[in-house]
């Protein structure tokens, strides 16, 4: 079988659409969060949907299954919140690593199916790494701009612990998204790093941030180049933008990274902005129409959905993607 | 350019990126929120006005500033805690973060903590050989991990390069480092070739220069994608004094540093004159000097230099000059370059131009000891200065004392009456000495009661001399507890007189928050000797009130602040601390049984053979010189006095070694031991017959996941593990002859090698420990047989196994060493006494353990709390108070 990165030379790769949108179909109640394990926890427990991976496996495979069916090439794992920061709201620190692992696990099994089924076209799964629910280079209170509620070292710490999890259970590639402020995701590339040296291996990192709105830079305040700056110290799979923005505005800022970098690029946007009701209600095709534009000028060598987008969105964009040649790039450095 | 070049330039970024192309020219690196240079940045962090603080950064982006460089390496400032917090406070500033940061320090906990709250991409500043490859590679390795450029110091092992040659081969090993070992980028590599000042007159400057703009054009050459950058001002250091031509130096050079291929730099803008605009014969002069054209250039410029402003600077040929100057401007003169040839001539004859001698001591000597005053208040002078200064001045005094009693016409008038003493049970003084000197150049009368005084003699002494001020010092950390109880003793008394504390181990910590609650007037914390002499002027003024109210306010403040911030840390209880402990696995490790067991005594031993163990850093240190040796000698602010001060110190050893006048004795011994109840190391003699038990304490505050709570007794097998193994012990001094010399130099009035001859007695000491475990580690234990370090490796302490120190970091508790004199009968068997603070006598003595697994390392105790306490005093058989005293500064509070 080949690798990501044999296979990234070839052609666009498709990552998946918003694994919290398709649970939302399920409607799960407090109970089925619950599931028997944590019947009698003491905290509430709806909405923790990375702890699904553990209480309702069957769905969170389901969803991926989905995803492959509509022809992802990459599915992200249930652990967009797998840190021991973010779980402290469900005091369930404890579980982090059992839930990346498992994640990582469920996610591996489908994409093994599928890949037996097809080995022209490889499956690989993405341990996904989100951004946790604190900012380590802005103050939460205003009156005290040299406050912060996190530091370096724990985020360092707890991204590390999400990254064994992960590795254990089988991911192909690491990606660390959603990024709104650079030094925590210049954490978890540190925290990646030492794990990278403590066990002798190489494994392909995706980095992805995020923009927040029309004013071009990220939530801690970065133009695109200077997040490229920041993070191009570690030899990338790739690095790219997803979330906050739909594909039609995030596309100014993507062509300034792909003009930029010497890395691959990735996109995964929202199904557009949100409407008044906060939903996302563009349509596959309509996305389609503006992703095919992205592949029209050679933007992308990885693409994808954010919030809003389910699987017929990721077909829609299949389709198109395979009528495309991937992005060129310069050397590698 | 070949396409794949295309990226290849250095790419920093703030909130905004910076690209580093040949087009950019010369990127300007902001300089003044630095410490180091800038006293106004330094006065605004130590008094915590951040907001002020980040207005000079706003000034300095405004101002054109591409990089800004952040420096808190001062001493007196927690300089990780002041660099978060100013980084931290310019993420929240936009218009400042849109630039990317330089932190620079020589610390690399600091640089660390820098690096962990910068969002961006910083530069390092900086890294370099100087400790080693494997500590550089170390280092480099993080900073890429943490996605930061690097400026490399031309600095190795041997130290900082001084020559093309130098330079080009530190440069050129530090690439291929970086490159092919630690996979660095290579356009992220900023090299610091090193600017040295030109025109010093030195033979060996004369190339400083040229030879950096070649060593510049050559890493751009031969170091593909490397960038160079330079701390210009420092070229023109000589000509300090001369703007116009520090200016045009300054200028030419970095038109010249520039077309050689610098392309960053810390210039100071305001130094800078446009390189067109100097006049072109200053020019030309400057340019000479610089590309070092023709034998005389230097004399050349400094002679021109003259002409462009009135320029005092001295040329050999003009050497006696001086002689021909008004009888003023002549003991002026000596007595500021302390100069004693001349002094009773010039005396001499200002005493028969005189109508009475006094006038001499109150007139020109005066006036010219003012001037010495001035110079080392504005840091243009520095203290070993000032110390020849004064042995000039004694000199003349002791010339017309005489005079003076012959004509009875009444005392010298002095501006005040200070109480010097080195309290009970201490007998360190070379601090107190120097601060004493300082005093009587600036015309105080010292009473200076010496070392080891009781609380009753100070306080008998100042109500009898009424004193004005009264200055404690001391060394080791029960001081610390009779400066306390002094305290207590003045109020009991009623004193008002202010109380001034310093010595190493006191801290402006110590002073707010134990002493000055107990006293209900001025207590101030003097850290060195030229604040001693403002705040003892201060204190004397007339309308005083506001300053002392000012004193108390300040400390009040700071022990509130203190207090609060001593909270935050975490301990954990001693049992789960013991938990925590070191792990060794005694299966494997290895234990060698020593060669000779038992005491053994060293009888007059040949201090010669210490020459080349001597740690020359703290000395300069105790001369308040701060910096390492041997950079120091060639420090462009401190070398000319850090050179002259090794001079007179290297010609007194010399003595010292020919004339034999100091004697050095050792004791020590090697003895089978276990460790028992976890923190206990029971030693035994060669029957095993319990001898002594060594009390090591363990530290206590909280640590991250896999960093144990160390205590010495790690070291040692434990009993259960079934394994012999050892220890020794030592007391080593060159203290004896000391005492005797510096009353003798003091007869004459030299206090100068009075204070030189303990300096160089500590730093023998010092070194003779050095050797003596030398020795053990290859003879007399034997566990390490091809040892071959050099003296800097000695210093850096590469070597296997340690020798801690009862009263230093790792063992705190001075009550082990009564246990070390009573396991080597130290006083009987070489005359090494303790006082009751447990202070050695001589005080040019070192004693301590030996530890030889390979895995002992040192570290720091720090605070311990309640139970250890408890559990201390019960291990050591005395009451909890006792214990409490004598490790007060270890509790946490």
């Amino acid at each position: 079988m080949s690798t990501i990165k044999e296979e990234i030379q070839q052609r666009i790769l498709v990552l998946d659409g918003a694994m919290g949108t398709m649970l939302q179909r399920y409607n799960f109640s407090e109970e089925d969060f619950r599931g028997e394990r944590f019947k009698d926890y003491p905290t509430s427990l709806k909405g923790n949907n990375d702890l699904l991976s553990l209480t309702q496996p069957i769905a969170i495979a389901e969803v991926h299954r989905k995803y492959f069916e509509a022809g992802a090439d990459i599915v992200e794992t249930n652990t967009f919140s797998g840190t021991t920061i973010a779980m402290s709201d469900y005091n369930m620190e404890d579980l982090v690593y059992e839930l990346n692992y498992e994640s990582a696990k469920i996610a591996k099994q489908v994409a093994d199916e599928f890949t037996k089924a097809n080995p022209e076209k490889p499956r690989f799964v993405a341990g996904s790494i989100g951004p946790t629910n604190k900012t380590a280079s802005m103050s939460p209170d205003v009156n005290k701009p040299e406050y912060r509620a996190i530091t370096f070292e724990e985020l360092r710490v707890a991204y590390k612990q999400q990254v064994e999890g992960l590795l254990d259970g089988g991911v192909d590639v690491l990606l660390v998204e959603t990024i709104f402020d650079t030094l925590n995701a210049k954490a978890a590339l540190f925290a990646i790093e030492e794990v990278k040296e403590e066990r002798q291996i190489d494994i392909p990192i995706m980095v992805s941030g995020t923009i927040t709105d029309a004013s071009g830079r990220t939530l801690s305040g970065q133009t695109v180049e200077a997040f490229l700056t920041s993070i191009s110290h570690i030899p990338l799979l790739s690095v790219g933008f997803n979330c906050a923005l739909g594909a039609e505005q995030l596309k100014p800022y993507l062509q300034r990274l792909s003009h930029e970098t010497e890395f691959y690029t990735s996109a995964h946007p929202n199904a557009g902005l949100p409407n008044a009701f906060g939903e996302y209600d563009q349509s596959a095709l309509q996305m389609q129409v503006l992703i095919e534009d992205y592949l029209q000028d050679g933007l992308i060598n990885i693409i994808g959905g954010c919030c809003g987008t389910n699987p017929d969105h990721i077909k829609a964009i299949a389709e198109v993607a395979q009528n495309y040649k991937p992005r060129s790039i310069k050397v590698q450095v | 350019m070949a396409d794949s070049d295309y990226k290849k330039y250095l790419t920093l970024s703030g909130l905004e990126p910076l690209v580093v192309t040949p087009e950019s020219n010369f990127i300007n690196v902001g300089e003044r929120t630095n410490v180091t240079g800038s006293r106004k940045f330094l006065r605004l962090i130590k008094d915590e006005k951040y907001d002020e603080a980040l207005c000079v950064a706003r000034d300095q982006v405004e101002g054109g500033a591409q990089i800004l460089d952040v420096n808190m390496d001062e001493g007196m400032l927690d300089g990780k805690y002041a660099m978060v917090k100013f980084l931290n406070l310019i993420a929240s500033e936009p218009d400042i973060a849109r630039i990317p940061l330089m932190i620079d320090s020589s610390k690399w906990e600091i640089i660390e903590a820098g690096l962990q709250v910068a969002q961006g991409k910083c530069v390092v500043n900086s890294i370099s050989l100087k400790e080693g490859e494997a500590e550089f590679i170390r280092q480099a390795k993080l900073v890429k991990r943490y996605g930061a450029a690097v400026i490399v110091m031309a600095f190795d092992e041997t130290g900082q390069a001084d020559s093309f040659e130098r330079r080009i081969e530190i440069c050129k090993r530090s690439y291929d480092i970086l490159v092919h070992v630690v996979h660095f980028k290579p356009q992220d590599i900023i090299f610091d070739p090193n600017i040295f000042p030109v025109a010093t007159g030195m033979e060996e400057h004369r190339l400083n220069a040229l030879d950096f703009f070649n060593a510049t054009k050559w890493i751009r050459e031969n170091l593909p994608y490397a960038n160079v950058s330079g701390g210009v001002s420092n070229v023109s250091f000589s000509f300090r004094g001369n703007t116009t031509v520090r200016e045009a130096i300054n200028s030419a050079f970095l038109y010249h540093a520039i077309q050689h291929g610098m392309n960053l730099g810390i210039v100071n803008p305001t130094m800078l004159e446009v390189y067109d605009e100097i006049p072109k014969d200053l020019l030309k002069h400057v340019e000479d000097v610089l590309f070092n054209r023709g034998e005389d250039a230097t004399e050349r410029l400094l002679e021109f230099a003259e002409t462009v402003k009135g320029n005092k600077k001295e040329d050999a040929t003009k050497v006696l000059e001086w002689r021909s100057e008004s009888i003023q401007d002549r003991i002026t003169h000596s007595l500021v370059k302390g100069i004693d040839a001349f002094i009773i001539e010039d005396v001499e004859e200002a005493r028969l131009a005189s109508s009475k001698p006094i006038d001499v001591i109150e007139g020109h000597l005066m006036i010219g000891m003012n001037v010495v005053g001035d110079f080392f208040g504005s840091g243009k002078m520095f203290l070993p200065q000032v110390v020849k200064s004064a042995r000039v001045m004694k000199k003349a005094v002791a010339y017309l004392q005489p005079y003076i009693e012959a004509e009875k016409d009444g005392k010298q008038e002095f501006a005040g009456k200070i109480l010097m003493a080195t309290v009970k049970g201490d007998v360190h003084d070379i601090g107190k000495n120097i601060v004493s000197v300082v005093l009587g150049c600036n015309n105080y009368e010292i009473i200076d009661l010496g070392v080891m005084v009781p609380p009753e003699r100070i306080i008998e002494a100042a109500i009898k001399e009424q004193v004005d001020v009264i200055g404690l010092s001391g060394l080791i950390t029960p001081s610390l507890d009779e400066m306390v109880y002094l305290s207590k003793a003045m109020t009991k008394e009623n004193l008002t007189i202010p109380l001034i504390i310093g010595g190493a181990t006191t801290s402006k910590a110590h002073t707010s928050v134990k002493i000055a609650p107990n006293y209900n007037h001025t207590v101030v914390h003097v850290n060195d000797a030229s604040r001693a002499v403002t705040v003892v002027g201060n204190l004397l003024k007339k309308d005083n009130n506001t300053y002392k109210e000012q004193i108390r306010e300040e400390y009040d403040k700071f022990r509130e602040q203190f207090l609060i911030r001593g909270k935050r840390k975490e301990y954990i209880s001693i049992e789960d601390a013991r938990k925590n402990k070191y792990p060794i696995d005694w299966k494997s490790s290895e234990i060698v049984k020593p060669v000779q067991l038992g005491i053994q005594i060293i009888d007059d031993f040949d201090i010669t053979k210490l020459e080349s163990f001597i740690d020359w850093s703290p000395f300069f240190r105790s001369w308040d010189l701060h910096g390492r040796y041997p950079d120091i000698l060639t420090d462009a602010i401190v070398g000319p006095q850090a050179q002259e001060l090794f001079k007179d110190a290297q010609e007194l050893l010399k003595r010292i070694f020919d004339e034999q006048l100091l004697k050095a004795k050792a004791v020590f011994g090697l003895f089978p031991a276990n460790s028992v109840n976890d923190d206990d190391i029971e030693v035994y003699d060669e029957n095993e017959n319990l001898k002594v038990t060594f009390l090591t304490l363990r530290q206590q505050l909280s640590k991250r996941e896999g960093i144990p709570n160390h205590a010495l007794s790690d070291f040692i097998a434990p009993k259960d593990s079934g394994k012999q193994d050892y220890i020794g012990s030592f007391c080593v001094s060159t203290g004896f002859g000391t005492q005797e010399l510096a009353q003798q130099f003091e007869a004459d009035n030299d206090d100068y090698n009075s204070i030189m001859i303990k300096a160089l007695a500590d730093r023998l000491a010092e070194a003779f420990a050095e050797y003596l475990h030398k020795e053990v580690r290859t003879k007399h234990w034997s566990y390490t047989k091809n040892e071959d370090l050099t003296n800097d490796e000695l210093i850096k302490e590469t070597y296997k196994g340690i020798r801690p120190a009862p009263g230093y970091p790792a063992c705190p508790d001075h009550l082990e060493k009564a246990t070390i004199w009573r396991l080597l009968d130290v006083e009987n068997r070489i005359g090494v006494t303790l006082t009751e603070s447990l202070a050695m006598w001589p005080a040019a003595s070192v004693s301590g353990y030996y530890f030889g697994n390979p895995e002992a390392k040192y570290f720091g105790l720090g605070k311990i709390t309640e139970d250890q306490l408890k559990d201390y005093a019960k291990r050591r058989h005395i009451s909890e108070d006792e214990a409490r005293k004598w490790l007060n500064p270890n509790l946490a509070d």
